[in-house]
């Protein structure tokens, strides 16, 4: 199910398709009093149509910075941004502010976390609709929009659209309000559609069915869909392919199911060892990844999370804390940042694992129909 | 939305009714004796009785409150004596629905006082109104565009300076300087509307500038925080990632909700002027509400002073309603409430 030239991080040997957005070495930093913020440093990543890929990584880690950055929403005077953002062979960090409006929302669109405080409160759904079909359709006329509108609401499967249509946010559910802002993101049948932890704000039967929609609506369109969360268990649903950030920097990247299965970075481990699973039975408590996210002005020298690290004592000397891993291959496709030789990496986290497994494998396989 | 404004109107009726019973009880019930005021050195037992009998003071207070709200939708007669109308009809006056009293000191209806007053008081708060949103509102959208810019800074600290003067000073300097010395603006004076605009409109100028400047420097700051509030809401995140123009995510979708809490405070700010607007009305002349109130309570002109709260009252209390109803259009989210 995964198509190796997603993974691959030079797109020049990619023989196939051309990858549809294309990010390399973007670095978002924000100049403040108290230092520079390197929000995202060095991320790169390809996505073809039709693919899907998860962000993962803690607070802080420059997730949402990232796709931010690839709206074009940073203000170029406040951020300052280098590397190359490709759509569809369009370097969007070069273009004019009216050109990436112009595809903003047309050609690439937003689904953000709490839609409640994301839709304006004070106009009706329909009309937050119709204004982001119009905007990009000057020619429709409202009718037309309106009608679009009630389409996509019915395409998102709320009931009775024709009334919903002219009803307020606050007169929807939490999860019917996700669904009115995934029926406007898509209004426009975008390419790409950025999900900034979309389901982080239901609950959880209501996550379910925001994410199948989500699988629903990708298959139909065929769009490509970044979806950022801090949830592993949201990616495992619906991602072809997870980079997991750290810090502003991805660590580790590869396919769902060689990230769940054979993860490289002691981060990751940490990632899902801190996951609650009902199967676990070994320990009563989750095992926290310990310390506090990192500083973005002032990140640990060497490898970023190597304060919190349990296993630098694999690593000779000081490397850990002086030197910064690359982001290497580490076999099936996968790579990640860590100075821990692969073999070793793969013992150790047979050793910490244990039950860990089982739990994955049931993640993975209760997505497969 | 039809029930919500019945519910409101009565509610303020009601509250209309409260205020007539607080400020008859308050000033009526008073030690001071109203009838003893209006013969001055000349009174004599016999005149102040008199004079008590013509006002209708000898009459129990509940009777007298009963009177007054009578004389709110019939007419009334002063004094109230159909003997004494019957032998003398040309010392009768007589105050027609909606009465609001008889003042004996300065030998009127209230009423007509009132509305002798009322034109210069409402030309003066509705003209400086008018300047103070244009340029309080508009000078705040400014500031809260251009954040940590010059222009913002500029604009912060001259209002701040702006609002640190007392009316009385800033109407003082302009009148002395901008009128008389510099002869900048027109001589300031009222002349009614209907009588000649344009006269109304120079003599009114001065007056509307200094008035409307204090509240000018109050609204440049309110509107710039609440502009900065909404600027950081996250749906002005989704208005940008829907692809619309700067222009509409500033006009549209910003302005709408940072002026939300703005039209709250205005209205109820042009309430009150609407009582008077003491300090301005008394540097440069004007005949206003706002003197009157001054001069009736210097003198203890009873009937005056109730007069003039219950008008007051009612001008706050319409303020209100008007800002709640106009809330609920604009804010879907408290209709019904």
């Amino acid at each position: 199910m995964i198509s190796d030239s997603v993974i691959r991080d030079t797109p020049s040997d990619a023989g196939s398709s051309e990858p549809f957005l294309e990010v390399r070495d973007l670095q978002v930093h924000f100049p403040t009093d108290d230092g520079l913020v390197k929000a995202v440093d060095g991320l790169g990543f390809t996505l073809a149509r039709g693919q899907t890929i998860g962000i993962v990584g803690e607070s802080g880690s420059g997730k949402s910075v990232a796709s931010l950055a690839i709206m074009g929403l940073h203000r170029r005077s406040k951020a300052k941004m280098s590397g190359q953002i490709l759509l569809d062979g369009e370097d969007l960090l070069t273009v004019s502010d009216e050109r990436i409006r112009s595809l903003r929302g047309n050609q690439m669109a937003m689904v953000f976390q709490d839609p409640l405080s994301a839709l304006h409160p004070f106009y009706t759904i329909g009309n937050q609709i119709v204004e982001a079909y119009r905007i990009h359709h000057p020619d429709v006329s409202k009718d037309v929009a309106r009608k679009r509108a009630i389409e996509m609401l019915e395409r998102v499967g709320i009931p009775s659209p024709n009334r919903r249509v002219d009803q307020y946010p606050h007169e929807f559910s939490g999860g019917m309000r996700q669904r009115a802002m995934i029926a406007m993101a898509l209004v426009n049948d975008p390419k790409l559609l950025i999900a900034d932890e979309p389901t982080t704000a239901l609950d959880v039967t209501v996550q379910a069915q925001i994410l199948e929609l989500m699988k629903d609506l990708q298959k139909e369109f065929g769009s490509a869909i970044i979806i950022i969360t801090h949830d592993l268990g949201v990616v495992a649903d619906v991602a072809d392919d997870i980079i997991v950030m750290y810090g502003g920097r991805c660590v580790e990247k590869g396919s769902v199911d060689a990230v769940f299965y054979t993860p490289q970075h002691p981060y990751t481990w940490g990632l899902l060892a801190s996951m609650p699973r009902l199967d676990k039975v070994r320990t009563d408590r989750l095992d926290p990844i310990p310390g506090n996210p990192p500083s973005l002005i002032n990140l640990p020298s060497g490898c970023a999370f190597n304060p919190r690290c349990g296993h630098r004592s694999e690593v000779e000397g000081d490397r850990c804390a002086t030197e910064l891993p690359e982001l290497l291959e580490a076999g099936s496709g996968q790579s990640a940042r860590c100075h821990i030789d692969p073999a070793r990496r793969t013992e150790l986290y047979a050793q910490i694992s244990g039950l860990n497994e089982i739990a994955v494998q049931d993640q993975i396989t209760s997505r497969k129909p | 939305m039809f029930y919500y404004i019945i519910r409101r109107s009565v509610a303020a009726v009601a509250m209309l009714i409260v205020i007539t019973i607080v400020t008859f009880g308050i000033f009526y019930a008073s030690p001071t004796d109203p009838a003893r005021l209006t013969c001055g050195k000349n009174c004599t037992p016999q005149s102040i009785a008199a004079n008590r009998k013509f006002l209708g003071l000898d009459k129990p207070i509940t009777v007298q409150y009963a009177n007054f709200m009578k004389g709110l939708v019939v007419e009334r007669n002063f004094p109230d004596d159909p003997v004494f109308a019957k032998n003398n009809p040309d010392k009768v006056t007589h105050c027609p629905a909606p009465c609001l009293g008889y003042s004996p000191l300065e030998t009127q209806l209230v009423t007509t006082i009132i509305k002798q007053r009322l034109p210069v008081t409402l030309s003066l708060s509705l003209g400086a109104f008018v300047i103070w949103i244009v340029f309080g509102v508009g000078l705040g959208i400014v500031a809260a565009l251009r954040r940590g810019g010059i222009a913002d800074r500029g604009l912060v600290g001259a209002s701040l300076v702006l609002y640190s003067f007392p009316t009385f000073f800033i109407a003082l300097l302009a009148y002395n300087f901008l009128s008389t010395e510099w002869q900048i603006f027109p001589v300031p004076g009222y002349t009614p509307i209907t009588q000649d605009p344009v006269a109304w409109f120079q003599g009114l100028l001065l007056p509307w500038f200094t008035l409307a400047a204090v509240f000018a420097a109050g609204y440049i700051r309110l509107t710039r925080a609440y502009m900065l509030e909404t600027m950081s809401e996250d749906y002005l995140r989704t208005a940008r990632a829907k692809g619309l123009k700067e222009r509409t995510v500033i006009f549209k979708h910003t302005l709408r909700a940072a002026l939300t809490p703005i039209v709250t405070v205005a209205g109820l700010d042009l309430g009150g002027l609407l009582a008077g607007a003491v300090i301005t009305e008394t540097v440069f002349n004007l005949q206003g509400l706002g003197r009157a109130t001054v001069t009736a309570v210097a003198v203890f002109d009873l009937p005056v002073i109730v007069g003039l709260v219950l008008v007051a009252a009612t001008f706050v209390v319409i303020a209100n309603l008007v800002v709640d109803l106009l809330y609920g259009v604009i804010d879907p989210r408290v209709r019904l409430a």
